[in-house]
């Protein structure tokens, strides 16, 4: 296949796929793609691992390749040297599985003791693994959290996760470009989990499938890397192969000295390299979506896909189909009623979307001086242990747990409720994650995502509210 | 390795009309923690078949005879959500062969395709008509790349090298492994 003239314009996605091409597609086969990282956990890698095994092949890059567990690992607080609690047996193998793989093919893995462990997506960046210019891969579709920094990173299924083992390659076909662009800056009291909730709100639960993201404008540069990071994790959502945005000196000075980026000299001749990753002015998108950020206002979902949000003071929308319907009678809500005033069971600020540091802080500057509504219980997770670390440091967990809130171990928890971490039947539960699906939280439990303040909010009222009265009273808005 | 190959798959459906059917629906995360294969057809769809006692639901899904029906008539944006690939696995050790849709999940699709479950994505119209002829024989084809049911009939596209796999039942590890020259030019230049 020829290759494309060098003056052609190209986004940032054509220059990523175009410097990590192996070999082009054809008509007959797709791209082979080369990947720089692989992150491994526990859920999706052991048949994967078999399969190597089955053929006798060797993990071809074990130096690219970083494993961690996160997905069915316990949360409830131990004593020192306390060794963890599974929910079942399988979970427990499941762990010692990746445990002994790694081992056995050399791999790095943050495992329990490490400070180095935390959830998949929380933990590469925090480290310096995350660099611009990268491709990464994983097996968990929220691996789209590392375009914030300009990787073209996305979600693997198995099988590939034993591709990439074994060649340290994927094949692919060269996903289509969509490009949203947010204008305006983000209201005081409104956030970057907010800001992706329109999004997703606009493009539909399916929109973006078959297509990378870029989100550019200026709201998007305003943007700290962890408000980029909650954007680009729920691409997803939208149906997206992944998110993108262009590195700037935000993420430049974000990587400075993490252990695992370039030090010195060597950081200063990346910078140079990774400057040039941004799409030409003149580069064309297959679609182009524009939004106004400073329209916008706290968000929480109402149904059972992501894209079921609207503004915190909304009335719940007239069903406009047969899924809507069906959600709104599983959420129990009725058109044209406010959320405002609805009761909570149970609040979760946690997983790769809302548990940074910063996430934390929102939450914590609400909960300071409050008290959690009793009968309401509030799951604090860390997205990892140097999360966990720096909060404790600076007296976040004191201000959780005064306020009546469970401060829990690093992990994925109730985000996606398989360590044991759930919400009970009928609860409806407040949660900063990225899923509100039926269920995803145990069975028969109704999920309204929101952002770390909301959730918060939510947990102090013991009900639905808008987080922005509760600044206010702090002066933080 | 491989797989049987798969040509045509001619059985009666059976319909789940919902849109965004995520592979949480599918199979719900609690399952995840499997580290074989081939034990998840009781957890496919566990929410939608079974109360929490594990007693069954009146759902349709537990009225379907995967004998004689494995093709799925999914809803749009079907296996949307998780990267599992627990999903296509359930829904083959459930008995599905084939899911006809307008559309799927990205990464669903790659998965399914990896396991020989074969996604026929077609016109909005069609399938809406395949959906009225529920229980039905249909045929899909992978030869026309045709879905064909009494009268109606609808193509679907299939990334030409899956669809070889599919055909051949081969599995695309063997194609890249047998690349590792050019796998090594590529690290060399590189660095
Ligand atoms: S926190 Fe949730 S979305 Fe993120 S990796 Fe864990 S389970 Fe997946």
């Amino acid at each position: 296949m020829a290759s494309a003239p060098q003056n052609k314009p190209r986004t940032l996605f054509d220059k990523l796929w175009d410097a990590h091409i192996v070999s082009p597609e054809t008509a007959d086969s797709p791209a082979i793609l080369y990947v720089d990282l692989h992150l491994v956990h526990e859920v999706t890698s052991p048949q994967a691992f078999s399969a190597l095994e089955a053929r006798g092949i060797p993990v071809r890059r074990p130096d690219r390749t970083f494993a961690t567990l996160d997905h069915s690992t316990p949360t409830t607080p131990r004593r020192k040297g306390q060794r963890p609690v599974y929910i079942s047996p399988a979970a427990q193998m499941q762990v010692e599985r990746l445990e002994e793989n790694c081992r056995h093919h050399g791999i790095p893995l943050a495992g329990w003791g490490s400070p180095d462990r935390g959830i998949v997506h929380v933990m590469g960046p925090e480290l310096g693994l995350t660099q611009p210019g990268m491709t990464i891969v994983c097996g968990d579709s929220h691996t789209s959290t590392h375009g914030a920094f300009g990787a073209l990173a996305f979600g693997i299924g198995t099988t590939e996760v034993g591709h990439v083992l074994a060649t340290q390659c994927l094949l692919q076909r060269k996903p289509k470009t969509m490009k949203v662009h947010v204008d305006g800056r983000l209201p005081n009291g409104v956030g970057a989990k907010d800001l992706i909730l329109a999004i997703i709100a606009k493009i539909g639960a399916g929109g973006a499938a078959g297509h990378v993201i870029e989100y550019a404008g200026p709201a998007i540069e305003a943007l700290s890397m962890e408000g980029r990071m909650t954007v680009c994790n729920m691409s997803i959502e939208a149906g997206a192969r992944a998110g993108l945005i262009a590195p700037d000196e935000v993420t430049f000075s974000w990587l400075q000295g993490r252990e695992y980026a370039p030090k010195g000299a060597a950081f200063e001749a990346a910078r140079l390299k990774w400057r040039a990753l941004r799409s030409d002015p003149e580069a064309e998108f297959d679609r182009v979506v524009t939004l106004d950020a400073s329209r916008l206002a706290p968000m929480v979902t109402w149904g059972a896909s992501p894209h079921m949000a609207g503004p915190v003071d909304m009335s719940v929308p007239a069903p406009n189909d047969g899924d809507a319907a069906k959600a709104l009678a599983f959420m129990g809500f009725q058109p044209g009623e406010t959320l405002l005033g609805e009761p909570v069971h149970t609040v979760f600020i946690g997983s790769c979307t809302n548990a940074r540091l910063s996430d934390l802080r929102e939450a914590a500057l609400i909960m300071a001086g409050r008290h959690v509504k009793p009968g309401v219980r509030m799951l604090v997770v860390p997205g990892s242990e140097r999360v966990r670390k720096a909060a404790e440091a600076e007296g976040l967990d004191a201000i959780f747990r005064t306020a009546g809130a469970e401060w829990r171990e690093p992990g994925c928890s109730m985000c996606i409720a398989m360590n044991g971490d759930s919400g009970r039947p009928g609860e409806l539960v407040v949660s900063t994650s990225n899923r509100n699906f039926a269920g995803r939280q145990g069975p028969g439990v109704r999920t309204v995502l929101a952002s770390p303040a909301t959730a918060a909010a939510a947990a102090v009222a013991g009900a639905i509210t808008d987080p922005r009265r509760m600044m206010e009273m702090c002066g933080a808005a | 390795m491989q797989r049987e190959p798969v040509r045509q798959i001619v059985s009666r459906s059976f319909a789940l009309r919902e849109h965004n059917i995520d592979t949480d629906q599918i199979i719900p995360a609690r399952f995840l923690t499997v580290t074989e294969r081939g034990s998840l057809g009781d957890a496919c769809f566990r929410d939608w078949r079974f109360h929490a006692d594990g007693s069954p639901k009146d759902h349709p899904l537990n009225r379907v005879d995967t004998q004689t029906h494995t093709i799925l008539l999914a809803g749009d944006n079907f296996g949307c959500g998780s990267s599992r690939e627990h999903a296509p696995w359930a829904l083959w050790d459930f008995g599905v062969r084939a899911v006809i849709t307008p559309r799927a999940g990205d990464i669903f699709k790659a998965n399914a395709a990896n396991n020989g479950l074969v996604v026929a994505e077609i016109d909005p119209a069609a399938h809406a008509a395949l959906v009225e002829r529920e229980d039905e024989e249909i045929r899909v084809d992978l030869e026309d790349l045709s879905v064909t049911s009494g009268n109606v009939r609808a193509s679907f596209s299939l990334e030409p090298f899956a669809r070889v796999c599919l055909m051949e039942g081969n599995d695309a590890l063997g194609y890249i492994l047998a690349r590792q020259e050019e796998i090594a030019r590529f690290e060399a230049r590189r660095t």
